[in-house]
Protein backbone atom coordinates (compact mmCIF):
# COMPACT_ATOMS: atom_id res chain seq x y z
CA UNK A 1 0.00 0.00 0.00
CA UNK A 2 2.74 2.54 0.66
CA UNK A 3 6.04 1.79 -0.78
CA UNK A 4 8.95 4.13 -0.55
CA UNK A 5 11.96 3.61 -3.09
CA UNK A 6 15.49 5.00 -3.44
CA UNK A 7 14.16 7.67 -0.80
CA UNK A 8 17.30 10.42 -0.39
CA UNK A 9 16.47 13.45 2.03
CA UNK A 10 19.26 16.12 1.88
CA UNK A 11 18.92 19.36 3.98
CA UNK A 12 20.10 22.50 2.92
CA UNK A 13 22.92 22.52 5.06
CA UNK A 14 24.71 19.35 2.96
CA UNK A 15 23.47 17.08 6.12
CA UNK A 16 22.05 13.51 4.91
CA UNK A 17 19.09 12.70 6.81
CA UNK A 18 17.84 9.61 4.72
CA UNK A 19 20.14 7.76 1.85
CA UNK A 20 18.69 5.57 0.01
CA UNK A 21 15.58 4.05 2.01
CA UNK A 22 13.32 1.31 0.36
CA UNK A 23 10.39 0.13 2.32
CA UNK A 24 7.26 -1.72 1.95
CA UNK A 25 4.11 -1.02 4.33
CA UNK A 26 1.28 -3.53 3.81
CA UNK A 27 -2.79 -2.55 5.07
CA UNK A 28 -3.30 -3.34 8.49
CA UNK A 29 0.48 -3.65 9.17
CA UNK A 30 2.26 -1.93 12.44
CA UNK A 31 5.80 -1.44 12.36
CA UNK A 32 7.62 0.68 14.47
CA UNK A 33 10.91 2.43 12.91
CA UNK A 34 13.67 2.50 16.00
CA UNK A 35 17.10 4.14 15.53
CA UNK A 36 19.22 6.63 17.17
CA UNK A 37 18.45 10.12 17.68
CA UNK A 38 19.51 11.42 14.54
CA UNK A 39 18.86 8.41 12.39
CA UNK A 40 16.31 10.42 9.91
CA UNK A 41 13.28 8.50 11.65
CA UNK A 42 11.59 11.52 11.85
CA UNK A 43 12.25 13.18 7.98
CA UNK A 44 11.20 9.96 6.44
CA UNK A 45 7.64 10.40 7.69
CA UNK A 46 7.67 13.57 7.34
CA UNK A 47 8.86 13.10 3.86
CA UNK A 48 5.91 10.63 3.36
CA UNK A 49 3.34 13.69 4.21
CA UNK A 50 5.35 15.97 2.54
CA UNK A 51 5.90 18.00 5.43
CA UNK A 52 9.76 18.18 3.83
CA UNK A 53 10.75 17.58 0.34
CA UNK A 54 12.45 14.44 -0.79
CA UNK A 55 15.61 15.23 -2.56
CA UNK A 56 15.06 12.07 -4.93
CA UNK A 57 12.91 8.73 -4.64
CA UNK A 58 9.27 8.04 -4.79
CA UNK A 59 7.13 7.38 -2.55
CA UNK A 60 4.09 5.53 -3.56
CA UNK A 61 0.38 5.51 -1.78
CA UNK A 62 -2.29 4.07 -3.31
CA UNK A 63 -1.04 4.01 -6.41
CA UNK A 64 0.13 7.75 -6.71
CA UNK A 65 3.79 9.04 -6.29
CA UNK A 66 3.48 11.54 -3.31
CA UNK A 67 6.77 12.95 -4.51
CA UNK A 68 5.12 14.40 -7.82
CA UNK A 69 2.27 16.00 -6.32
CA UNK A 70 1.49 19.58 -6.21
CA UNK A 71 -0.74 21.82 -3.96
CA UNK A 72 -4.50 20.65 -4.50
CA UNK A 73 -3.48 16.98 -5.34
CA UNK A 74 -0.61 16.81 -2.32
CA UNK A 75 -3.65 18.45 0.45
CA UNK A 76 -5.76 15.74 -1.19
CA UNK A 77 -2.81 12.69 -0.65
CA UNK A 78 -2.42 14.06 3.36
CA UNK A 79 -5.95 13.27 4.08
CA UNK A 80 -5.32 9.62 3.64
CA UNK A 81 -2.39 9.87 6.27
CA UNK A 82 -3.25 10.99 9.45
CA UNK A 83 -0.15 12.17 11.26
CA UNK A 84 0.28 11.95 15.40
CA UNK A 85 3.20 14.09 16.74
CA UNK A 86 5.70 14.04 19.81
CA UNK A 87 4.27 17.34 21.58
CA UNK A 88 1.23 16.31 20.48
CA UNK A 89 1.16 19.69 18.56
CA UNK A 90 -2.89 20.51 18.98
CA UNK A 91 -3.62 23.88 18.40
CA UNK A 92 -3.86 25.21 22.25
CA UNK A 93 -6.47 27.63 22.13
CA UNK A 94 -9.02 25.87 20.37
CA UNK A 95 -11.12 23.33 22.09
CA UNK A 96 -10.86 19.93 22.20
CA UNK A 97 -13.67 19.51 19.63
CA UNK A 98 -12.01 22.22 17.26
CA UNK A 99 -9.08 19.87 17.08
CA UNK A 100 -10.62 16.83 16.62
CA UNK A 101 -12.43 18.20 13.71
CA UNK A 102 -9.37 20.20 12.33
CA UNK A 103 -9.21 16.36 10.96
CA UNK A 104 -11.79 16.86 8.65
CA UNK A 105 -10.63 20.41 7.10
CA UNK A 106 -9.46 19.02 4.06
CA UNK A 107 -13.30 17.41 3.44
CA UNK A 108 -14.89 20.53 4.36
CA UNK A 109 -15.18 24.55 3.11
CA UNK A 110 -14.03 27.51 4.28
CA UNK A 111 -17.43 29.39 5.32
CA UNK A 112 -18.31 25.92 7.19
CA UNK A 113 -15.33 25.29 8.71
CA UNK A 114 -15.04 29.32 9.90
CA UNK A 115 -18.31 29.38 11.02
CA UNK A 116 -17.93 25.83 13.22
CA UNK A 117 -20.50 24.43 11.41
CA UNK A 118 -19.47 21.01 10.55
CA UNK A 119 -21.67 18.16 9.18
CA UNK A 120 -23.52 16.32 11.51
CA UNK A 121 -21.71 13.14 10.50
CA UNK A 122 -18.46 14.80 11.26
CA UNK A 123 -19.55 15.48 14.62
CA UNK A 124 -20.92 12.51 15.45
CA UNK A 125 -17.80 10.83 14.19
CA UNK A 126 -15.76 13.28 16.77
CA UNK A 127 -18.05 12.23 19.53
CA UNK A 128 -17.45 8.60 18.65
CA UNK A 129 -13.84 8.78 18.64
CA UNK A 130 -13.44 11.06 21.89
CA UNK A 131 -15.52 8.29 23.62
CA UNK A 132 -13.21 5.79 22.10
CA UNK A 133 -9.70 7.33 23.55
CA UNK A 134 -12.38 8.20 26.67
CA UNK A 135 -12.60 11.61 26.31
CA UNK A 136 -15.98 12.20 25.79
CA UNK A 137 -16.65 14.62 28.28
CA UNK A 138 -13.78 16.61 27.61
CA UNK A 139 -15.16 18.27 24.18
CA UNK A 140 -14.93 21.74 25.56
CA UNK A 141 -12.31 22.06 27.43
CA UNK A 142 -9.36 23.84 25.84
CA UNK A 143 -6.27 21.96 24.95
CA UNK A 144 -3.79 23.49 26.44
CA UNK A 145 -5.94 22.42 29.82
CA UNK A 146 -5.18 18.69 29.17
CA UNK A 147 -2.68 16.83 30.48
CA UNK A 148 0.01 15.21 27.87
CA UNK A 149 -1.73 11.46 28.04
CA UNK A 150 -5.35 13.24 27.38
CA UNK A 151 -3.47 15.57 24.65
CA UNK A 152 -2.10 12.86 22.63
CA UNK A 153 -5.57 11.02 22.90
CA UNK A 154 -6.57 14.14 21.43
CA UNK A 155 -4.03 14.19 18.63
CA UNK A 156 -5.17 10.51 17.74
CA UNK A 157 -8.94 10.95 17.66
CA UNK A 158 -7.85 14.35 15.15
CA UNK A 159 -5.93 11.57 13.07
CA UNK A 160 -8.68 8.92 12.95
CA UNK A 161 -10.99 11.40 12.36
CA UNK A 162 -9.78 12.35 9.04
CA UNK A 163 -10.79 8.66 8.44
CA UNK A 164 -6.66 7.60 6.80
CA UNK A 165 -4.90 4.70 4.94
CA UNK A 166 -2.05 4.88 7.08
CA UNK A 167 -0.79 6.39 10.57
CA UNK A 168 2.57 8.39 10.34
CA UNK A 169 3.43 8.50 14.47
CA UNK A 170 6.53 10.31 15.65
CA UNK A 171 7.47 9.44 19.10
CA UNK A 172 4.07 9.31 20.71
CA UNK A 173 5.47 8.53 23.65
CA UNK A 174 8.57 10.72 23.82
CA UNK A 175 6.80 13.28 26.31
CA UNK A 176 5.11 10.68 28.13
CA UNK A 177 5.44 8.63 31.74
CA UNK A 178 5.81 4.72 31.31
CA UNK A 179 2.07 3.64 32.41
CA UNK A 180 1.37 6.57 29.91
CA UNK A 181 3.31 5.47 27.15
CA UNK A 182 1.97 1.76 27.34
CA UNK A 183 -1.82 2.95 27.23
CA UNK A 184 -0.95 5.25 24.00
CA UNK A 185 0.65 2.46 22.56
CA UNK A 186 -1.82 -0.13 22.77
CA UNK A 187 -4.25 2.70 21.58
CA UNK A 188 -2.83 3.07 18.61
CA UNK A 189 -1.98 -0.31 18.03
CA UNK A 190 -5.72 -1.58 18.74
CA UNK A 191 -7.03 1.21 16.22
CA UNK A 192 -5.30 -0.35 13.79
CA UNK A 193 -5.99 -3.65 14.10
CA UNK A 194 -9.71 -2.49 14.35
CA UNK A 195 -9.78 -0.52 11.50
CA UNK A 196 -7.00 -2.27 9.25
CA UNK A 197 -4.97 0.76 9.30
CA UNK A 198 -1.24 0.59 8.38
CA UNK A 199 1.24 2.32 10.99
CA UNK A 200 4.92 3.52 10.96
CA UNK A 201 5.76 4.49 14.13
CA UNK A 202 8.89 6.14 15.32
CA UNK A 203 10.20 5.32 18.67
CA UNK A 204 13.32 5.26 20.49
CA UNK A 205 11.66 2.66 23.76
CA UNK A 206 12.84 -0.08 22.30
CA UNK A 207 11.10 -2.69 24.78
CA UNK A 208 7.77 -0.41 23.83
CA UNK A 209 8.77 -0.71 20.22
CA UNK A 210 9.36 -4.89 20.86
CA UNK A 211 5.80 -4.86 23.04
CA UNK A 212 3.73 -3.61 20.52
CA UNK A 213 5.25 -3.67 17.19
CA UNK A 214 4.13 -6.91 14.66
CA UNK A 215 7.41 -5.79 12.50
CA UNK A 216 10.58 -3.55 13.60
CA UNK A 217 12.61 -1.34 11.35
CA UNK A 218 16.06 -0.18 12.29
CA UNK A 219 17.18 3.39 10.88
CA UNK A 220 21.35 3.96 11.24
CA UNK A 221 22.75 7.23 9.43
CA UNK A 222 19.61 7.27 6.87
CA UNK A 223 19.86 3.72 5.60
CA UNK A 224 17.77 0.58 7.07
CA UNK A 225 20.16 -1.58 8.63
CA UNK A 226 17.18 -4.15 10.30
CA UNK A 227 13.82 -5.55 8.73
CA UNK A 228 12.47 -7.82 11.01
CA UNK A 229 10.36 -9.39 13.56
CA UNK A 230 10.49 -7.74 17.16
CA UNK A 231 11.62 -11.24 18.68
CA UNK A 232 14.59 -11.23 16.61
CA UNK A 233 16.22 -8.02 18.04
CA UNK A 234 19.61 -9.90 19.63
CA UNK A 235 21.52 -7.57 21.28
CA UNK A 236 24.40 -8.04 17.72
CA UNK A 237 21.25 -6.22 16.25
CA UNK A 238 21.16 -3.39 18.28
CA UNK A 239 24.57 -2.71 18.18
CA UNK A 240 23.98 -2.68 14.36
CA UNK A 241 21.38 -0.03 15.00
CA UNK A 242 22.66 2.05 17.62
CA UNK A 243 26.20 1.01 18.32
CA UNK A 244 28.55 -0.36 21.10
CA UNK A 245 26.63 -0.64 23.99
CA UNK A 246 26.53 -3.45 26.77
CA UNK A 247 22.58 -4.89 25.95
CA UNK A 248 22.68 -7.25 28.06
CA UNK A 249 23.07 -5.36 31.15
CA UNK A 250 19.12 -6.07 32.00
CA UNK A 251 20.04 -9.41 32.13
CA UNK A 252 22.97 -9.70 34.12
CA UNK A 253 21.13 -7.49 36.24
CA UNK A 254 18.46 -9.87 36.66
CA UNK A 255 20.74 -12.66 37.10
CA UNK A 256 22.46 -10.87 39.80
CA UNK A 257 19.53 -10.07 42.03
CA UNK A 258 18.32 -13.38 42.93
CA UNK A 259 14.73 -12.74 44.38
CA UNK A 260 13.91 -9.93 41.78
CA UNK A 261 14.12 -12.67 39.14
CA UNK A 262 11.37 -14.53 40.39
CA UNK A 263 8.89 -11.74 39.61
CA UNK A 264 7.72 -11.27 36.00
CA UNK A 265 9.48 -8.92 32.84
CA UNK A 266 6.04 -6.74 33.52
CA UNK A 267 6.95 -5.65 36.72
CA UNK A 268 10.70 -4.34 35.88
CA UNK A 269 10.26 -0.23 35.80
CA UNK A 270 9.72 0.72 32.80
CA UNK A 271 12.18 3.57 33.37
CA UNK A 272 14.79 0.92 33.51
CA UNK A 273 14.05 -0.96 30.63
CA UNK A 274 14.14 1.87 28.62
CA UNK A 275 17.10 3.55 30.01
CA UNK A 276 19.64 0.03 29.79
CA UNK A 277 18.06 -1.14 26.39
CA UNK B 1 48.14 9.56 37.71
CA UNK B 2 45.77 8.33 35.25
CA UNK B 3 41.96 7.61 36.22
CA UNK B 4 40.83 4.38 34.99
CA UNK B 5 37.29 4.42 33.28
CA UNK B 6 34.60 3.28 35.56
CA UNK B 7 32.04 2.78 33.59
CA UNK B 8 32.06 0.55 30.46
CA UNK B 9 29.97 2.56 28.29
CA UNK B 10 32.09 5.70 28.70
CA UNK B 11 32.80 5.81 24.80
CA UNK B 12 34.65 10.06 25.86
CA UNK B 13 37.66 10.02 26.66
CA UNK B 14 39.50 11.55 29.77
CA UNK B 15 40.99 14.14 29.98
CA UNK B 16 44.12 14.61 31.98
CA UNK B 17 44.02 16.15 35.39
CA UNK B 18 46.66 18.11 35.03
CA UNK B 19 45.63 19.92 32.03
CA UNK B 20 42.32 21.55 33.95
CA UNK B 21 42.59 25.41 34.24
CA UNK B 22 42.64 26.45 37.76
CA UNK B 23 39.75 29.51 37.28
CA UNK B 24 37.75 30.67 34.81
CA UNK B 25 35.83 34.35 33.77
CA UNK B 26 33.37 34.75 31.23
CA UNK B 27 34.71 35.11 27.55
CA UNK B 28 34.01 38.67 26.67
CA UNK B 29 31.56 40.31 24.30
CA UNK B 30 34.12 41.46 21.82
CA UNK B 31 37.61 39.64 21.65
CA UNK B 32 40.02 42.51 20.99
CA UNK B 33 40.85 44.33 23.88
CA UNK B 34 41.90 47.67 22.37
CA UNK B 35 38.65 48.14 20.58
CA UNK B 36 36.57 46.77 23.30
CA UNK B 37 38.24 49.68 25.73
CA UNK B 38 38.97 51.66 22.58
CA UNK B 39 35.07 51.81 22.21
CA UNK B 40 34.26 52.50 25.83
CA UNK B 41 36.60 55.32 26.27
CA UNK B 42 35.14 56.63 22.85
CA UNK B 43 31.85 56.42 24.48
CA UNK B 44 32.37 58.16 27.58
CA UNK B 45 34.00 61.11 25.50
CA UNK B 46 31.16 61.39 23.11
CA UNK B 47 28.98 61.97 25.84
CA UNK B 48 30.89 64.50 28.18
CA UNK B 49 31.68 66.24 24.77
CA UNK B 50 27.37 66.51 23.95
CA UNK B 51 26.86 67.45 27.42
CA UNK B 52 28.76 70.20 26.92
CA UNK B 53 27.54 71.31 24.36
CA UNK B 54 24.11 71.73 25.14
CA UNK B 55 24.23 75.66 26.12
CA UNK B 56 22.00 76.26 29.56
CA UNK B 57 20.57 80.17 29.66
CA UNK B 58 19.88 80.74 33.51
CA UNK B 59 18.09 84.45 32.83
CA UNK B 60 16.17 82.57 30.64
CA UNK B 61 15.15 80.01 32.65
CA UNK B 62 14.24 82.11 35.57
CA UNK B 63 12.23 83.83 33.58
CA UNK B 64 10.55 80.94 31.96
CA UNK B 65 9.63 79.75 35.39
CA UNK B 66 7.75 82.79 35.78
CA UNK B 67 5.61 81.39 32.72
CA UNK B 68 5.53 78.04 34.39
CA UNK B 69 4.38 78.79 37.63
CA UNK B 70 1.25 80.34 35.02
CA UNK B 71 0.64 76.91 33.60
CA UNK B 72 1.08 75.31 36.94
CA UNK B 73 -1.07 77.50 39.17
CA UNK B 74 -4.03 77.41 36.09
CA UNK B 75 -3.69 73.49 36.04
CA UNK B 76 -4.36 73.95 39.90
CA UNK B 77 -7.37 75.71 38.65
CA UNK B 78 -8.84 73.81 35.90
CA UNK B 79 -11.75 75.68 34.14
CA UNK B 80 -14.10 73.35 32.42
CA UNK B 81 -17.07 75.78 32.18
CA UNK B 82 -15.83 78.55 30.12
CA UNK B 83 -15.30 76.68 26.98
CA UNK B 84 -17.06 73.70 27.96
CA UNK B 85 -19.17 73.73 24.28
CA UNK B 86 -15.62 73.74 22.58
CA UNK B 87 -14.01 71.39 24.63
CA UNK B 88 -16.73 68.50 24.54
CA UNK B 89 -17.10 69.31 20.89
CA UNK B 90 -13.29 68.59 20.57
CA UNK B 91 -13.90 65.49 22.46
CA UNK B 92 -16.46 64.24 20.96
CA UNK B 93 -14.63 64.71 17.85
CA UNK B 94 -11.59 63.10 19.01
CA UNK B 95 -13.12 59.87 20.11
CA UNK B 96 -14.88 59.73 16.73
CA UNK B 97 -11.39 59.98 14.89
CA UNK B 98 -10.03 57.65 17.25
CA UNK B 99 -12.49 54.53 16.60
CA UNK B 100 -12.62 55.53 12.84
CA UNK B 101 -8.70 55.51 12.55
CA UNK B 102 -8.10 52.45 14.31
CA UNK B 103 -10.70 50.35 12.83
CA UNK B 104 -9.28 51.14 9.45
CA UNK B 105 -5.75 50.73 10.77
CA UNK B 106 -6.77 47.31 12.24
CA UNK B 107 -8.67 46.25 9.03
CA UNK B 108 -5.90 47.26 6.54
CA UNK B 109 -3.29 46.25 9.24
CA UNK B 110 -4.09 42.73 9.44
CA UNK B 111 -3.35 41.13 5.72
CA UNK B 112 -0.25 43.36 5.51
CA UNK B 113 0.77 41.67 8.99
CA UNK B 114 0.11 38.32 7.35
CA UNK B 115 2.16 39.11 4.48
CA UNK B 116 5.11 40.41 6.49
CA UNK B 117 5.57 37.12 8.20
CA UNK B 118 8.49 35.37 6.67
CA UNK B 119 7.13 32.42 7.68
CA UNK B 120 3.63 32.46 5.61
CA UNK B 121 4.26 34.60 2.65
CA UNK B 122 6.22 34.33 -0.43
CA UNK B 123 9.58 36.66 -0.65
CA UNK B 124 7.91 39.61 -3.12
CA UNK B 125 4.99 39.62 -1.11
CA UNK B 126 7.23 39.81 2.32
CA UNK B 127 9.25 42.78 0.83
CA UNK B 128 6.41 44.90 -0.42
CA UNK B 129 4.28 44.52 2.87
CA UNK B 130 7.70 45.58 4.76
CA UNK B 131 7.90 48.73 2.46
CA UNK B 132 4.53 49.46 3.36
CA UNK B 133 5.54 48.55 7.34
CA UNK B 134 8.89 51.10 6.79
CA UNK B 135 7.42 53.71 4.96
CA UNK B 136 4.41 53.97 7.78
CA UNK B 137 6.80 54.02 10.42
CA UNK B 138 9.52 56.10 9.24
CA UNK B 139 7.27 59.66 9.59
CA UNK B 140 6.28 60.76 12.27
CA UNK B 141 2.61 61.36 12.83
CA UNK B 142 2.90 65.41 12.59
CA UNK B 143 4.82 65.36 9.57
CA UNK B 144 1.76 63.13 7.70
CA UNK B 145 -0.39 64.79 9.34
CA UNK B 146 0.79 68.01 7.98
CA UNK B 147 1.19 66.56 4.85
CA UNK B 148 -2.84 65.36 4.89
CA UNK B 149 -3.94 68.37 6.33
CA UNK B 150 -2.25 70.00 2.67
CA UNK B 151 -4.26 68.06 0.84
CA UNK B 152 -7.50 67.34 1.98
CA UNK B 153 -7.15 70.40 4.14
CA UNK B 154 -8.69 70.90 7.74
CA UNK B 155 -10.23 68.96 10.05
CA UNK B 156 -10.94 65.02 11.30
CA UNK B 157 -10.39 63.97 7.71
CA UNK B 158 -6.90 64.69 7.83
CA UNK B 159 -6.64 63.46 11.06
CA UNK B 160 -8.41 59.68 10.56
CA UNK B 161 -5.72 59.46 7.69
CA UNK B 162 -2.86 60.00 9.27
CA UNK B 163 -3.55 58.17 12.19
CA UNK B 164 -5.11 55.04 10.15
CA UNK B 165 -1.63 55.32 8.04
CA UNK B 166 0.55 55.39 11.74
CA UNK B 167 -1.35 52.29 12.95
CA UNK B 168 -0.25 50.55 10.08
CA UNK B 169 3.33 50.35 10.66
CA UNK B 170 2.70 50.00 14.17
CA UNK B 171 -0.15 47.05 14.18
CA UNK B 172 1.55 45.08 11.45
CA UNK B 173 4.98 44.86 12.16
CA UNK B 174 4.23 43.56 15.74
CA UNK B 175 1.29 41.35 14.26
CA UNK B 176 3.92 40.06 11.68
CA UNK B 177 6.63 39.68 14.37
CA UNK B 178 3.78 37.41 16.60
CA UNK B 179 3.09 35.12 13.52
CA UNK B 180 6.89 34.56 12.74
CA UNK B 181 6.78 33.48 16.42
CA UNK B 182 3.87 30.89 16.41
CA UNK B 183 4.63 27.64 17.49
CA UNK B 184 5.41 25.72 14.12
CA UNK B 185 4.03 22.32 15.08
CA UNK B 186 0.48 23.42 15.73
CA UNK B 187 0.24 24.86 12.52
CA UNK B 188 2.19 21.98 10.99
CA UNK B 189 -0.19 19.67 12.41
CA UNK B 190 -3.27 21.44 11.15
CA UNK B 191 -1.45 21.41 7.51
CA UNK B 192 -0.69 17.78 7.73
CA UNK B 193 -5.11 16.93 7.85
CA UNK B 194 -4.91 18.34 4.20
CA UNK B 195 -6.17 21.64 5.09
CA UNK B 196 -6.68 24.04 2.18
CA UNK B 197 -4.50 27.66 3.10
CA UNK B 198 -8.02 29.57 4.59
CA UNK B 199 -8.61 26.98 6.63
CA UNK B 200 -4.88 26.48 7.71
CA UNK B 201 -4.60 29.71 8.67
CA UNK B 202 -8.24 29.74 10.52
CA UNK B 203 -7.33 26.51 12.66
CA UNK B 204 -3.50 26.43 12.46
CA UNK B 205 -2.39 30.40 13.02
CA UNK B 206 -5.08 32.84 13.89
CA UNK B 207 -5.57 31.00 17.48
CA UNK B 208 -2.39 31.66 18.60
CA UNK B 209 -2.20 35.18 17.34
CA UNK B 210 -5.69 36.43 19.08
CA UNK B 211 -4.83 37.57 21.79
CA UNK B 212 -1.65 39.93 20.79
CA UNK B 213 -3.66 41.29 18.53
CA UNK B 214 -6.77 42.12 20.70
CA UNK B 215 -4.29 43.23 22.86
CA UNK B 216 -2.38 45.42 20.13
CA UNK B 217 -5.76 46.95 18.93
CA UNK B 218 -6.66 47.99 22.38
CA UNK B 219 -3.14 49.92 23.09
CA UNK B 220 -3.43 51.32 19.56
CA UNK B 221 -7.17 52.46 20.16
CA UNK B 222 -5.10 54.34 23.33
CA UNK B 223 -2.22 55.69 21.25
CA UNK B 224 -4.50 56.85 18.45
CA UNK B 225 -6.44 59.03 21.25
CA UNK B 226 -3.27 60.39 22.69
CA UNK B 227 -2.09 60.94 19.06
CA UNK B 228 -5.47 62.65 17.89
CA UNK B 229 -4.45 65.64 20.19
CA UNK B 230 -1.60 65.73 18.90
CA UNK B 231 -2.13 66.22 15.35
CA UNK B 232 -5.05 68.37 16.17
CA UNK B 233 -2.08 70.61 16.75
CA UNK B 234 -1.26 71.01 13.15
CA UNK B 235 -4.83 71.10 12.25
CA UNK B 236 -6.11 68.31 11.49
CA UNK B 237 -9.70 68.20 13.88
CA UNK B 238 -10.04 66.90 17.15
CA UNK B 239 -9.25 67.86 20.81
CA UNK B 240 -5.95 69.19 19.86
CA UNK B 241 -7.54 71.89 17.50
CA UNK B 242 -9.43 72.95 21.01
CA UNK B 243 -6.12 72.76 23.03
CA UNK B 244 -4.36 74.77 20.15
CA UNK B 245 -6.82 77.54 20.84
CA UNK B 246 -6.57 77.50 24.46
CA UNK B 247 -2.86 77.95 24.33
CA UNK B 248 -3.29 80.53 21.58
CA UNK B 249 -5.33 82.75 23.81
CA UNK B 250 -3.24 81.75 27.40
CA UNK B 251 -6.10 80.07 28.70
CA UNK B 252 -4.20 78.08 30.82
CA UNK B 253 -7.02 76.83 32.90
CA UNK B 254 -8.94 75.64 29.91
CA UNK B 255 -6.10 74.30 28.35
CA UNK B 256 -5.81 72.14 31.59
CA UNK B 257 -8.68 70.87 31.98
CA UNK B 258 -8.45 69.66 28.17
CA UNK B 259 -5.52 67.88 29.57
CA UNK B 260 -6.86 66.50 32.27
CA UNK B 261 -9.64 65.15 30.62
CA UNK B 262 -7.42 63.41 28.07
CA UNK B 263 -5.41 61.80 31.06
CA UNK B 264 -8.44 60.93 32.23
CA UNK B 265 -9.80 59.10 29.07
CA UNK B 266 -6.11 57.17 28.67
CA UNK B 267 -6.53 55.98 31.92
CA UNK B 268 -9.76 54.96 31.75
CA UNK B 269 -9.26 52.97 28.39
CA UNK B 270 -5.99 51.65 29.89
CA UNK B 271 -8.24 50.00 32.88
CA UNK B 272 -10.36 48.56 30.37
CA UNK B 273 -8.42 47.15 28.05
CA UNK B 274 -5.99 45.82 31.25
CA UNK B 275 -9.46 43.91 31.80
CA UNK B 276 -10.35 42.61 28.31
CA UNK B 277 -6.67 41.68 27.96
CA UNK B 278 -6.98 39.62 30.83
CA UNK B 279 -10.21 37.65 29.87
CA UNK B 280 -8.58 37.30 26.48
CA UNK B 281 -5.33 34.97 27.72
Amino acid sequence: MLEIKQLVKKYKTGDVAINGVDLKVEKGQVMALIGPSGAGKSTLIRCVNRLETPTSGEIWLNGENIVKLRSGKLRKARRNMGMIFQEYALVERLTVMENVLSGRLGYVGFWRSYLRKFPQADIQAAFKLLEKVGLEKMFNKRADELSGGQRQRVGIARALIQNPDILLVDEPTASLDPKTSRQIMRLITELCVEQQLAAIINIHDVALAQMFAERIVGLRDGRIVYDGSPDDLKPDVLTEIYGEEDWTAVRKRKAKTGPVSEIEDESISEEHMAELM
Amino acid sequence: MSIEPTSPNSGVSELQSAALPESWSPPPLIKNPLLRWGLLLGLVLYLYLSVGSLEVNWNRIYEGLDRGAKFVYGFMNPNFAERWTDISEGMIESLVMTVTSTAIGIAISIPIGFGAASNLAPLPVYLFCRGIIALSRSFQEIIVAILFVAIFGFGPLAGVLTLSFATIGFLSKLLAEDIESIDKSQAEAVKATGSPWWQWINFGIQPQIMPRLIGLSLYRLDINFRESAVVGLVGAGGIGATLNTAFDRYEYDTAAAILILIIGIVMLSEYISGYIRAGVQ
